[in-house]
Formats: structure tokens, sequence, C-alpha cells
């Protein structure tokens, strides 16, 4: 067995039993790094010599008894859109292609604190705006499973690097399903927490109300260990939680008796593809015989999340990007002939194709007279849908579902459509748009052998029934560690 | 035909909190360039604001001292455009949901009180200073004014003329100033105000169209430029033309407006609610503590300086409309009985005295303590009228105690009555013609000869001394 593919908890325990030295792990990740991702492309940045000389220094630290997290000596690589201090942070985009930030985010904060080796950056959709990663400026990322098929995206990097054993775990962001549906794509654990539950100062917004920063792990108790570090009141972020946060290792719990759980039958019809839905449906059989309480139950506004969810993030994220405007900093068009003109030219030339899709959606969505009839409208849909998700966990503890209609798809084959591209985020933006917690994990495989991922939707602040149910979910079926496997690579 | 003017203004005021609206940078004005800046107040990637309370208890201040209802329930919005001032190409405003609303002040124009209407009370953000000056071919950007905290003040158009808009301007800095959420300097553009004018024939009910005029910066220049913007809409009307509704720029030294732009070239600002900030709540237990915190206010000391001091109403009404001059007046009358006198001194040659200089009531050298000290010496008999007007130049000059004045320069009133005795000899003696002219029963030549005196003992002679004195040594 490699180092690098071992899970965050497995890595941690050698560690601390002194068998390796966070030098030795840092370097087989940089190994595996250098020998595969150039077929899958994960990476933006890779801090070879940075990281080796950051792990000597935090293992000096674990000799000297001073860095006891789980997160220790741990290699974790960020996505792009994640400010790190002085380290690129792209946004995949050609308009921040040489922005580095005098600043770290609070999660790259808090992981520093707690002693993780950041190994590079990840690849993404520009702006995190996609669900493929063939939107990134600088070049598609690759599905390990199958390097002609996307990994899913936004956060495609962060997926494929857990999934390939390029990182021990990553962090990426998801505003409508950019964590969970690349963590479905490439068989990982992926987790949206609540609202709130992570700070976003340092994440470079896309749609303010609707982004969150969430783990991508190889199994659920990693997952439970990445949260314990980056959840948490921040005073920097104004939308952050100031609520009591649990430890979430305490629910790495192997029982679901009596639990229920609800089952929207509008995720499960239409659209749905028939492998996908029997992967979902076997999940629930597994939970049953387990003794969860399992039933299907109407959520009547599935259809409208979409729109709404397009209106909304498309509306923020056209004022989110107008300050790329190529005055302070990033890309600015080298001919202009006056001010209007440089913003022009910059814009134009510094955004691709589906950014500027979603500033012209959004600008006109909060243009005067359209504004009722589109964003103020969706305002009332995101309130409607809110409702109905609490009027469901009045019945359930959780909802579990699919997370994307099908698996991961060809390389090409949805760039030119990206309304088909938009509909397979339908069973992921509601949970944005309630700002609930989504937890992904792996529920099988089609014929092809790409993995399917089940989604599990918690209340507010209720990741720790999400991490029990998961977990307990993965210590009763093999689909864990039949996607354990580098994607074959 | 009669016109009416009608005008409305939105004045922006500088809050003078210590640090930013949304992040810890200082508000100090005229640091060097981009000193004053942070990651967050330049919009850089990532970064989110963090409302300062204080900022919010400021405005509810104003709110307050302007007799508004404060928003239980208020937001915050975004307001879109693009300009290199505004490095977020956002400012971060309140739109449909202001903290302040529905409220007045009175002023009082010719002796008759009138109501002006306060719309609303909102917070933002400032932009940050671009200077075109520096370089050829491009132009710089200061940020240090980015994301310090502003109050815009919206009035209903209650006005009607120039007069009424300067008068309402002052009470308005007075309070804001009073009330100590502003220094209202508008040489350094702490307060500045848009004018929205529009005029119709006497009698007509519907408002005409108005223009807008930006960013005016001194009392005087607002002046004329609502006399000048009434004028060309009468004329306009006049010849048979309509107002165009557009915004205008007002050239001071050229004492004209020109059109920027007009209604069809009006920004769509797609004001959306700032998604990165919570709403603003201002509980009944927090207003309540503002409000019990507010000093008293302007119109409220003017009444007591006229009930308590027995001052005219004019009197009062001229020591309170600055602060600082109110302030310095307090400080005088804590130190002597002699409220009335402390009162002429002001009104008469410390004002005047400021406004030779060019000074501002901030600026006055000495304390009013020292005012109230020329008052008791005067008061006391230890120096004459005329001794103390000079006592009061040097004072003003030098920033110096009235009492050292004196006694350095050895200015006290002489009333030694043999000393004198000999003064009024030599008087007598120097003057035949005018001892004549009094024997012969000419009362003036009386006073020609304590003129004598006193200019001999360089005004320090006690008058009513002299005056013993004379008619003792007249009649021998």
């Amino acid at each position: 067995m490699e180092l690098y593919e071992l899970t965050v908890h497995e890595l941690s325990d050698l560690i601390k039993e002194k068998k390796v030295s966070a030098v030795e792990i840092t370097k087989s990740y940089l190994d595996r790094i250098e020998k595969i991702d150039s077929k899958v492309g994960s990476y933006l940045s890779v801090l070879g010599e940075d990281a080796v000389k950051k792990a000597m220094e935090v293992q000096e630290k674990i000799d000297k008894g001073e860095a006891k997290s789980p997160l220790s000596g741990i290699p974790v690589a960020i996505k792009d859109n994640i400010c790190t201090e002085g380290i690129k942070t792209t946004c995949a985009s050609k308009m921040l292609h040489n922005f580095v930030p005098p600043y770290n985010a609070t999660i790259v904060k808090k992981l520093l604190d707690d002693n993780v080796v950041i190994i590079g950056k990840l690849n993404m959709d520009e702006f995190a705006m996609g669900g493929s990663t063939e939107n990134s400026y600088f070049k598609p990322t690759k599905n390990p499973w199958d390097l002609e098929r996307v990994p899913g995206g936004s956060s495609g990097g962060s997926a494929t690097a857990v999934a390939a054993n390029l990182t021990a775990f990553s962090l990426g962001s998801d505003t409508g399903g950019s964590i969970r549906q690349p963590a479905s794509f490439c068989g990982v654990v992926g987790m949206k927490p609540t609202y709130g539950a992570v700070s976003r100062f340092g994440l470079v917004a896309f749609a303010s109300s609707l982004d969150q920063i969430g783990p991508l792990t190889k199994d659920v108790t990693d997952c439970a260990i990445v949260l314990n570090c980056i959840t948490g009141h921040d005073p920097m972020d104004s939308t952050s939680a100031n609520v009591e946060y649990p430890d979430y290792t305490k629910a790495l719990v192997n029982d679901v008796k009596g639990l229920r759980i609800g089952i929207p039958k509008e995720y499960m019809g239409e659209g749905i593809n028939p492998e996908v839905r029997d992967a979902v449906l076997n999940a629930v059989e597994v939970l049953k015989k387990l003794g969860a309480q399992c039933e299907e139950f109407s959520l009547p506004l599935t259809e409208y999340a979409i729109p709404a969810y397009y209106l909304i993030s498309s509306a923020e994220a056209s004022s989110n990007l107008a300050r790329y405007d190529g005055i302070k900093y990033g890309y600015r068009a080298e001919k202009y002939t006056d001010l209007l003109d440089l913003y022009k030219q910059t814009r134009s030339e510094g955004f691709g194709t589906e950014v500027k899709r979603r500033i012209m959606l959004g600008t006109y969505a909060l243009s005067s007279g359209y504004y009722d009839a589109y964003y103020k409208k969706a305002l009332q849909v995101r309130t409607l849908i809110k409702k109905g998700f609490d009027e469901a966990f009045e019945k359930y503890d959780i909802i579990l579902g699919p997370t994307a209609p099908t698996t991961a798809y060809k390389l090409g084959e949805k760039v030119n459509n990206p309304l088909e591209m938009y509909l397979g985020d339908i069973y992921t933006v509601s949970v944005n748009i309630a700002g609930l917690p989504g937890l992904v994990v792996p529920c099988g495989f089609d014929s092809k052998g790409l993995p399917i991922g089940l989604q599990l939707i918690g209340k507010p602040f209720d990741e720790s029934t999400l991490i029990q149910v998961g977990y307990t979910f993965e210590q009763n079926t093999d689909f864990n560690k039949r996607a354990r496997i580098g994607g074959g690579l | 035909m009669e016109y009416e003017v009608v005008i409305g203004l939105e004045v922006h005021a500088e809050l003078s909190t210590k640090s930013k609206i949304y992040c810890s940078c200082t508000t100090e004005f005229g640091g060097e360039p981009n000193t004053h800046a942070c990651p967050i107040c330049t919009g850089m990637p990532g970064v989110l604001p963090v409302l300062n309370k204080k900022v919010v208890e400021y405005a509810v201040r104003a709110g307050l001292a302007t007799n508004c209802r404060i928003a239980e329930y208020s937001k915050q919005d975004r307001k879109n455009y693009f300009y290199p001032d505004l490095p977020k190409a956002f400012q971060t405003s309140q739109y449909d949901l202001p903290l302040c609303s529905n409220g007045y002040i009175d002023i009082e124009v010719d002796g008759k009180t009138k109501r002006i209407g306060i719309t609303r009370i909102h917070i933002e953000e400032d932009a940050g200073k671009l200077m075109h000056d520096e370089w050829d071919t491009a132009s710089l950007i200061d940020y240090n004014r980015c994301g310090v905290p502003l109050i815009e003040i919206v009035t209903e158009p209650d006005m009607r003329s120039a007069q009424e808009v300067r008068v309402f301007l002052e009470n308005l800095k007075a309070i804001l100033q009073y009330i100590d959420v502003s220094d209202c300097k508008m040489q350094e553009g702490s307060l500045r105000a848009d004018i929205n004018l529009s005029v119709r024939p006497v009698g007509q009910k519907e408002l005409g169209t108005r223009t807008e005029m930006k960013n005016l910066n001194s009392f005087k220049a607002i002046v004329r430029a609502v006399e000048g913007e009434a004028k060309r809409q009468i004329e306009v009307l006049e010849s048979g033309g309509t107002v165009i509704q557009e915004t205008r720029r007002w050239d001071d030294a050229k004492g004209v407006s020109y059109a920027m732009r007009s209604k069809e070239e009006a920004h769509d600002y797609r004001y959306f609610p700032e998604p990165d900030l919570m709403p603003i709540v201002v509980d009944e237990k927090w207003k309540q503590e503002i409000k019990d915190s507010l000093p008293e206010l302007p119109e409220a000391r003017k009444k007591r300086y006229i009930n308590e001091y027995g001052l005219p109403e004019y009197d009062a009404s001229i020591l309170t409309a600055s602060k600082a001059l109110a302030d310095f007046f307090e400080d005088a009358v804590k130190n002597t009985d002699n409220a009335k006198a402390v009162s002429n001194w002001i009104m008469g040659d410390l004002l005047r005295m400021l406004k030779e200089k060019e000074m501002e009531a901030e600026q006055i050298p000495f304390p009013g303590a020292y005012l109230a000290k020329l008052v008791t010496l005067i008061d006391k008999g230890t120096i004459s009228g005329t001794i103390a007007k000079k006592v009061f130049e040097k004072m003003f000059s030098q920033g110096k105690d009235p009492e050292a004045i004196v006694k350095e320069e050895g200015l006290e009133v002489v009333s030694d009555e043999s000393a004198l005795v000999a003064v009024v000899k030599k008087v007598i003696e120097n003057n035949p013609q005018s001892v004549a002219d009094y024997k012969g029963g000419k009362e003036k030549a009386f006073g020609f000869l304590v003129g004598q005196a006193m200019k001999e003992t360089k005004g320090k002679a006690n008058p009513q001394l002299i005056n013993k004195i004379l008619k003792e040594e007249l009649e021998k």
C-alpha cells in the first residue's frame, strides 16, 4: 500500500505512531502528482519545494508535541477560488491569471493553524460557473475513471485530486452543487455544509447567498475530521453563523435505527438515468435493512429550483464580478481607446463564454423594469422552496436522493448546450437555495463502471446526522472500498 | 408671469467614526495616497464587509436629532456602476428600507418658522478619489476615502428660495456638529449637497420638471447655484422652451451650470439587497440608549439662552448656530455672572475678528474662561473699557490670559488719588482756554479736560476719580 492511497485518519495514525513523517507523506503525493496529473489535470499550481519545506517544519512541530491535530502533517489541495497568501489564486480565469492574494481565506488560516501542508491549487470551472470543469481558462480536468469523461464541476480539480490520490483531501466550493456533483462523478465523499457554517472570507465570491466551502475526502470519517477544522463563526464574515459547532467525529456511529428518511419523488422521476435511480433505490433498501424508516414524499417546487437558482446566482454574480474591470489587478486589455473601452475590452477578453453568459443573465434580471418579474420572483420561489424543506423536516430527519441525473458524461458532450448542462443541477441547487447541508457518498457504479453518488440532505446545522447516515452506509456496503482505487490510475 | 422655485436637497455628510464602514482602516483625512486602504476597502477578490456598528449608531443619532422615525429593521443594498474610484464596482448603500425616515427640521426665515421635511436618512460608503493632473497620460487613484461612512439626508421639496436652502443647511450642519456625528467641513468635502430644483407658475399645483445639480461644497456656491438655476429655468420657460430632466454641473467660478447627462442617459443602478451583510436591527432598547445619549440640540439651547441668560433671540440664535461658538459661550458664562457682557463681546469684537482673519469658531485662540476674566476685570473696575479692547486684541493675537496681559503691561486703572491730582493739575495748567470756557459756562469743555487727563494717563486712570478730582480742582 502506498502512502497516497491512505485516508487522512489512516495517515494521521501513522504520523502519531511515528511510523511515517509529514515529509514522506508530502513527497509521496508530490511524486504521484508528477506521474499522474498530466493525465488528469487536477492542479493549476503545485507547491513542490515549498510544500516539502513546510512538511519539514510541521514534522518538527509534531516531534516537539506542538502539532496534535488529526490534520497535522496531512497534505491538502485547495480549489483555486480560495485565497492563499502568496500563492496564485486564479479562479481558473484569464481575468485573474496572475493574481496573488496578500491574505489567506479564513479556512486556509484554520487549516494552517492545524498544521496541514498545502501542496497545490486545483482546477475548476471559471469563477465556479459550470458543471464539468471544461470552463477553465487553462485546461479541462479529466475524470480519472475514464479520461474521456468530465469530472463534474465546478470543483472538478478538487474531486479528481481526491479520487486519483493526488491529495489526502481537498477543499471545494459549492454554489449549486459544485462539490456534490463532482464528488458523485468521481466516487469521493463531498460535503456542502449549512450556509453560514464555514466562513466565506477569502472565497472569491460567485453568488454570495449560495456559496459555501466544503471538504472532499476519501471517506466519511475524513469528512468529519475536516469539518471539525473548518466550521465555526468568523467575525470577518457577517453571514457566518454564531452557533455551537459540535465535534463531528462524535457522529461517526454505525446506526440508523429509527431514523426517518424522506425520498422526494420529484428526484426519482422523469429525467433520471435508470442506473442512477437503481443505485439510489438500492441504498434505500440498505438503510431500511439497517432499521431506517424510508418513504417517498413530494417536494412540489423542485421544477422551479433551477430557474430560481440561475436568476439569483447570476444576479449576484453580475455584481460580484463587476470588480474585475482591469483597473486594479488581474488582466487588462492591451488596446483600448478610453475608460469605457478599457472596461469593454478587458471584460470581453478576460472572461470566458459561460461567465459572460451569466453576467448578462444576471444584469438583465436586475435591470429596472425586469427586477420584479425575475429577481424578485426568484426570491419568492426561494422562500417557498425553503418552506417546503422546513415542512419536510418536520416529518423526516434527513432527505435522500440522487446527486445528479447521470454519471459522468463525455468531454465536449454538453459544452454547446448550456441549458442541458444547467438541468444537471436539478437535485443539488435546492439545497443551496434553502441553505441546507448536503453530503454525497459513493453508492454504486453504472454499467460503464462510473461511480454514482448518493445525496443526503440535512436540517440546517445538522451535519452530524448526515455524517452518521453516511458513515453507517459506508460501513455496511463496499462502495467506498470499490471507489478507492485511484480511478484505476 | 411670477414663478415659484421648488427645491429639495440631497446632503451627504461624512461620519466622524474612527474607522471605515466595512473595515478597520482609519477615516482620517489627508493621509498619503493609499495608506488608509486595505484589501477590504479596495475590493480585492474574496474579501467581505463587516458593518461598523458605530455607523448605525451615528446615523440613528442624526435621525433622532431630525425627528425621524427609526426603522427597527432595515437593510443594505448594492448600487451597481462602473467607475475607477469605486473598486468593487458597486456602492453599498440603502435602497428601499433606509435606517431613518419621515423627519423634519424647523427653520426660521424672516422671523417665520418653516418646517422642512426629511424624507429619509440612509448610510452608505464613500468612493475614492481620482487624480488627473499628476501624470500626463494616466490618472491615479487614491483609495483612502473608499469606505469612509456617509449618511445621505434627503429632504422633501419644501424649500422655496436660496435663503431657505442656506438656513436649512446651516441648521442641519449645526445639528450634525452638536450631536458629534460629522465635522461638516465643506472644504474637505465632509459635507456636500446636491440640489433638486424646479420652477412653476405661482398657484400651480403640479411640480415643474426638475434638474439635479451635483456636489456643491460651499454655502456660497449653493446659494449662487440655486439662484442661477432658478433664473435659467425661468428663462427657458419664458422663451417658450421646456426644462429637461437632467443632471447639471454648477461651475461656481463662471456662475453657470452645464448639462452632464439627461434622464435617458441616467444609470440603471440595478439595486439589490447586499447578500454579504445581514439586515440592520435597531431594537427599542438600543434606540432609547442612543436617544438618551443625545446632547442638547441647537433649538433647545437657543431657548435656554433666552430664558436663562435673558439674551435677545437674535443673539441667542447667532451664539447657538455653531456648536463651537455656543460651547465657547458656555465656557465663559461658567466663570462670570455677566452673561450679557460675554454675549456682547462675542457678538461684537470676537465675531468681527474671526471674520477679519477668516477663521472658524473652532479656531478661537483662547478659552471662554479668558473672556470671562476680561469681563470680570472690567466689572471690577480693574481696567477701563478702552483698555479692555486693547487687551482683547492681545488675547486674540497671542492667546494669553487677560490678567497676565494687564499685569505685564501695567494696564490697571490708576486709582491713586494723589497721583491723579498731579495729572489733573497739569492738565488745568496746560489748557487755560478750556478752563476759562468751562468757568464761562461751557459744559463741553469739562469733557475735553477729562479726555486730556485720560490721555495723560494713557487711559489707565479711573474715569470716575478723574471727574471728581477735576471738579474739585476747578472749583478751588
